[in-house]
């Protein structure tokens, strides 16, 4: 398998701001550029939208062969792809909606998941398999599921929930360069957020937590689009002295726990952000895990915010409270720190709560997406 | 017998034959022992198909399988003591013990896997000959299935990607006319499986599965095209299993199959076919069959020998290869 060539000294003067959609499109052109090996798959990937962008420019610069347009066959495709993958070549299979991936299941669970353990080793599942979730703007219960605890249950599979313009091009590279199948699942509402990302490329791991704030009175293990909702809800309770550690857990599976129990150690209370349900989902594993191995640091229970346990309704009217936010991460922080109840609770949610519309992520968003 | 694209090599084909009736008839003999922990679906009666398409394939071209294996295992040359020895859940097993009868692979043979759930392999088999393809290799990629794989939409998408970019994978289609114990005539409509396969866009060819002349010379016409870059083929044969879907038995008992006789399976048994041919054109003598049967006796019983003497797999390995580095 040719290598590609990474380049992880990053100067200062390589580094410069885009957005989380570019980051992923500049992972996957370098990569390609790099590793004749990489091919783009998918319903969307080399069209005039393709994908929101993230493909943009892959067909031209590399070809049809290697950036192909599929038939409407998701589980077929998927097939296809992992007999690529164990035939040397490593693809990348991309599902506008993540809803659309589950006619793969029995492609993912059965062969991708299996066929390395099954066959002893000597067969690798190299794929990548790129699926967005989001929220709002009348996706419904069958466009914008957040549907990660389903992959995360099955052993063979890695799932990652890249938050950061910078963590969506270093894990993408991981991911690409991992001899896995790895389900890599982006957020629509962090597409177009912004942030520092080196010109060259470089890894991030896909094991590996990050701490996004420190602080010392309760730990938020979070995912995807709700990090950045609880940075929100941490600016303001740190105005009045409540220091909130956020963790980004970025990957699913595995779970890298070591972060989550040293801060419990030193907080006490734990607090986990899902964008997905809470039934037999990764909230409740971080929480499962917390008890098995920190509950003498646990101060009291354990709590998560999570979506309503039913699916995601269309109209605006239906939708508008069925997200949590950083108002709701407010609510339930105070619930856990602020046993005096001398906190201004309704202070503080007033100065989170969103003025604009609340069923996209800023006012320049315009449908159709 | 010589054809425009293939040379039929009946003596092959015949002991290819031979190879799996004899293992498959000793696995079932032992079965009941109780050692092979695992299903094992037998492929008695059907064993004209495998010899006669992998007699038109190389090595580097790769074969798929499903969950009646063991002959498409054994016509492409996968490791006999190796197939054995996975079904007795060895470590010397092809999968190490990790897959049993229903998970077979021997890559230096180009059996590439078999995998239970049915048309599991199908776009497997696609995507492999879609890579020879891009590296512009002549080789081709196999993939067998039954008239139950017809059934799934996995198949039907894996025929239109695979002939929407010419990819050279030949689908063989074993019809032996039942899904476990339900007949085609309640699963499918009245109309021609290779007529489907043909409005997919695929080259479609239709054969005798019990007669391994036909089929080898179907197979080797199916094989060149595809090699000359004339996109997938489909090959359709008409078979009979002869054991119940899965076990060591005859089920004549249940009675879903009311023509089953000792006599309907004789009439239609490709070695003893193949064998009065070789009587026949061939001039085979009762000694000449006699020797080969000796061969393969020796050769089927070394495997089980093999496999009793191999160690068992450490308990401790059980999650290995679960992620691989």
């Amino acid at each position: 398998m040719p290598s590609s060539t990474i380049d992880n000294a990053s100067t200062e003067k390589n580094i410069r701001e885009i957005n989380f959609g570019e980051a992923l499109q500049e992972a996957q052109y370098q990569a390609m550029e790099s590793d004749k090996s990489i091919m783009v798959i998918g319903e969307g990937v080399a069209d005039p939208k393709s994908i929101f962008r993230t493909t943009e420019g892959l067909v031209e610069k590399f070809g049809p062969d290697r950036v192909t347009e599929m038939p409407l066959a998701e589980n077929g495709m998927t097939g296809v792809c992992i007999g690529l993958a164990t035939s040397g070549f490593r693809p990348i299979l991309v599902h506008q909606r993540i809803d659309f991936a589950l006619l793969s299941l029995d492609q993912l669970i059965n062969n991708a998941a299996k066929l390395h353990y099954v066959f002893n080793g000597q067969v690798t599942v190299p794929l990548v398999v790129r699926m967005l979730i989001g929220r709002g703007w009348g996706q419904g219960p069958q466009h914008a599921q957040s549907l990660q605890s389903l992959f995360a249950h099955i052993p063979g599979l890695k799932v990652v929930m890249p938050t950061t313009p910078y963590d969506a091009k270093g894990m993408l590279l991981s991911a690409i360069k991992d001899n896995n199948p790895v389900m890599f699942i982006e957020h629509r509402w962090l597409y177009n957020l912004k942030g520092d990302v080196p010109k060259e490329q470089y890894l991030v791991p896909l094991d590996k937590a990050s701490i996004v704030k420190k602080g010392s009175h309760i730990t938020v293990a979070t995912f995807s689009h709700m990090t950045i909702e609880a940075i929100a809800a941490a600016q303001v309770l740190a105005e009045h002295g409540v220091e909130v550690e956020i963790i980004d857990m970025r990957s699913v599976r595995p779970l890298d726990m070591d972060p989550v129990l040293a801060s419990v150690e030193k907080t006490g209370l734990l607090m986990v952000l899902d964008t997905g349900w809470a039934s037999c989902g990764v909230s409740g594993e971080i929480m499962a895990r917390t008890v098995e191995n920190a509950f003498q640091y646990l101060k009291k229970p354990p709590m998560r915010i999570t979506l309503p346990d039913h699916p995601a309704p269309t109209s605006k009217h239906l939708a508008d409270d069925y997200y949590p936010d950083a108002e709701t991460i407010v609510k339930a922080i105070v619930s856990l720190v602020d046993d005096e109840q001398k906190l201004p609770t309704q202070e503080m949610c007033k100065r989170v709560r969103r003025t604009s519309l609340r069923d996209i992520p800023n006012p320049a968003y315009v449908g159709p997406f | 017998m010589k054809t425009e694209e293939s040379t039929i090599d009946l003596p092959a084909l015949y002991h290819s034959m031979l190879r799996i009736r004899r293992a498959e008839e000793a696995i079932a003999n032992r079965y009941h022992e109780q050692e092979m922990r695992c299903p094992v679906h037998l492929c008695i009666g059907e064993e004209a198909i495998s010899a006669g398409v992998c007699a038109n394939l190389t090595t580097p071209d790769v074969v798929f399988g499903n969950h009646r294996s063991h002959g498409h295992y054994m016509a492409k040359g996968g490791d006999l003591n190796a197939m054995m020895a996975e079904i007795y859940g060895k470590a010397t097993g092809c999968c190490g013990g990790r897959g049993g009868s229903m998970h077979l692979i021997d890559n230096a043979a180009g059996f590439s896997g078999a995998v239970p759930i049915v048309g599991g392999t199908v776009p497997l088999a696609v995507g492999a000959g879609w890579s020879f393809k891009l590296k512009q290799e002549e080789h081709v990629s196999v993939v067998f299935f039954g008239d139950g794989c017809f059934e799934e939409g996995v198949l039907h998408e894996s025929m239109n990607f695979a002939a929407l970019k010419n990819i050279p994978t030949i689908f063989v289609c074993e019809n032996n006319g039942m899904s476990v114990y339900t007949p085609l005539a309640e699963r499918q409509p009245i109309r021609s499986i290779s007529g489907v396969a043909k409005a997919h866009g695929l080259g479609v060819y239709t054969g005798d599965g019990n007669d391994v002349v036909e089929v080898a010379h179907l197979a080797g016409e199916a094989v060149a095209k595809a090699r000359r870059g004339e996109g997938p083929q489909f090959l359709e044969f008409k078979t009979y299993r002869w054991l119940g879907h899965v076990g060591h038995e005859f089920d004549d008992d249940l009675g879903y199959r009311p023509n089953e006789t000792p006599k309907f399976r004789e009439d239609r048994c490709p070695l003893k076919r193949a064998a009065e041919e070789l009587t026949q054109k061939f001039g085979w003598s009762q000694k000449d069959f006699a020797t080969l049967e000796e061969n393969v006796k020796a050769e089927v019983e070394a495997s089980f020998q093999f496999s009793f003497a191999s160690p068992d797999p450490k308990p401790q390995t059980s999650g290995d290869f679960t992620y691989a580095q």
